[in-house]
This record gives structure tokens, sequence and C-alpha cells, in this order.
């Protein structure tokens, strides 16, 4: 591992008592949501992590409690290494704090995870809706979201699914 | 007959005014610009120079809906799109036709889920529909002439 990748972990374990995980030279750390801000702070301050590559939600519903796991890929553009901080959170009206302030960029990304998984950002300037229509209910990528799809038309069926299919208005 | 007979080599051809109509309409059909998805690009394929077709009418594609009498709708249409894809159709003058290119425009294609319209003749209704993914451009061009064929045996009686 890259020297200052390592010292990186090694502070974020001293100062936050988090764990770490290496695979394949990807380095990933699990952090508790009230540390967040200021680890992210810091990453960013002191070990010049000044790119947010990636923010997203996994939903481990119903084998792992807590349900949630945000993700945040972060990259040092100077010293070329990355470093993934995951945060764990429960399914019970997810919210957590906005990173807006430290990375602007998190905007659309916090906004995407709001409208595919339902976890709330506190702070932030602009949360609605982005990949669905604004009147949408429900949060799609949820584990307990229907997939949503269309019986399949067969010849055996197909005059079933006719009158069940919506038709345009003229 | 008759009135030809007479006048000879002066270039006179009678027919009647439905057949007059059709052949017009087919022959100058100005599609409007609306590749949502990868049939786009197939649909640029055939409007450009290996696949031409200028030579069917389509000389040029008209960017605003007003100015168009074809929709050719090239893509998925997701569910979100879909109220802006059925104000465009509302905003072309009639007579207007739609050719629902490629197989997500025609049924939902590979994408059987909640957000993609299975067919985008849940919204707007479709002349010809292309099947492919993506057609070829003679795939295309074949639609096209299907949809002049179509308004060829277009009667009187349904628009005067």
């Amino acid at each position: 591992m890259d020297a200052i990748l390592q010292s990186a972990v090694v502070f974020l374990k001293e100062t936050y008592q988090s764990r770490e995980n290496e695979y394949q030279g990807q380095v990933t750390v699990l952090l508790a949501m009230e540390h967040l801000i200021d680890a992210l702070t810091r990453l960013r301050d002191e070990f010049s992590f000044e790119m947010l590559e990636m923010e997203t939600a996994v939903d481990y519903w119903p084998q792992i409690s807590p349900r949630f796991h945000i993700v945040y890929q972060l990259c040092s553009l100077q010293h070329n290494i990355q470093l993934r901080v995951r945060v764990p959170l429960d399914g019970n009206s997810p919210s957590l704090p906005t990173i807006e302030g430290i990375y602007p960029n998190a905007n659309w990304h916090e906004r995407e995870i709001w409208d595919m998984f339902g976890i709330r950002f506190d702070g932030h300037s602009d949360l609605r809706r982005i990949l669905m229509p604004a009147d949408w209910a429900g949060h799609p990528l949820r584990k307990d979201f229907p997939l949503g799809y269309e019986e399949v038309q067969f010849s055996f069926n197909f005059d079933e699914i006719s009158l069940r299919k919506p038709k345009p208005g003229k | 007959m008759g009135i030809e007979q007479k006048a000879g080599n002066l270039g006179i051809v009678t027919t009647t005014l439905e057949k007059v109509i059709n052949w017009s309409r087919t022959s100058s059909m100005w599609p409007m610009l609306f590749g949502l998805a990868c049939c786009a690009i197939e649909m640029m394929a055939s409007q450009a120079a290996n696949y031409d077709m200028s030579r069917f009418g389509m000389e040029l594609m008209r960017a605003s809906p007003r100015q168009s009498d074809l929709m050719f709708v090239a893509g998925r249409v997701s569910r979100k799109m879909a109220p802006v894809v059925r104000q465009l159709y509302d905003q072309m003058p009639d007579p207007k036709w739609v050719i629902a290119i490629g197989d997500c425009a025609a049924c939902g294609g590979v994408f059987n889920n909640y957000a993609i319209l299975q067919g985008v003749d849940e919204i707007v209704p479709v002349d010809v529909y292309i099947a492919g993914c993506p057609p070829r451009p003679e795939a295309i061009i074949h639609g096209v002439i299907t949809l002049h064929e179509k308004i060829r045996s277009e009667k009187l009686s349904t628009w005067a």
C-alpha cells in the first residue's frame, strides 16, 4: 500500500476507531456516522484527497443490519491514490449530514441517493428527485421495491395482455 | 384517354385528387429530429451519405415539431421523458405520422422494468414499427417505404 494511503488509514483508525479492509489493492475504511464530516474534512485538508470521485449507497436488506452503507470514493490527484469510506446506516427513516460543504460535486450524487434509496441528507441545498419523475412514489433501488416488469406477450396470452395495456389518447 | 389523346404532347396528365395528395405527402415528408438513444445513431446513418434518406423525400430533419410531419421515435423512452414525447407529438400539425424505430420504442426492448415505457405506443399512436436492436439503415428505409405505401392507400373519405 502506498505510504500516504497507509498514513491516512492509520490516522482514521486511531482517531475514529474505524475498521479497515483491503482487497486487491483497494482500501476501504468503515466509519461511524458521527465522525463523517470531521473525517472527510481532515482527509481533504491534511491528506490532500481533493476529489470526491463517487458517492453512492448499497442496500443489504434483509441479510445484514444496518441496512444501508453509504460509500464515498475519495481520490487524491496529487498522489494518485484512492480511498473508499463506508458509513453504515439504519433503515428506519435514514438520514445523514450532507458533505456538499466539503465536496460541492456531492450535490447530484446525494440527490441520486435520495431518489433511489430514500436517504435524506440534512443540510442539502436542493434535495429532490433526479432520475425518476418528480411525482414518483417509492425508492426504486431498495431491495423491497418491485422490479416493475411487464408480463411477456406470447401468442397464447396476447389478447389478455392487450386488454390491460395502456393506450394513447388521440 | 379522352383529354390526354386530344392534348397530345402538351404534357397534361390526369389523375385523382387522392393520388396527388398522397403522392405529395409521401414525396416530401420531413421528419423531426427525435433520436433518444442508440437507435438515433442508425437514424443518423440512414440520413447520411451512404444510405441516403433524401432519396425518399426526407431531405432534412427539422428540429421543431411545428415544422415536421413525421416523428421518428428512435430509442428507449423513460417514464420521465414520456410527457415530453407526448407534448411534442401534440405540437405537430396534422397530418402527422409516427414511426417507432427499434425494439425499445416498439415494445420496451430488453428493458422490462419500472423506468422504461414498454413501447412508445402507450402514449402516441404509432403507424409503423421497425424491429431491430438497432435496426440496420436498410431496415429503417424499408420501414419508411412501408409508411409511404400506407399513406398511398389512404382514402379521401378519411381526411375530407
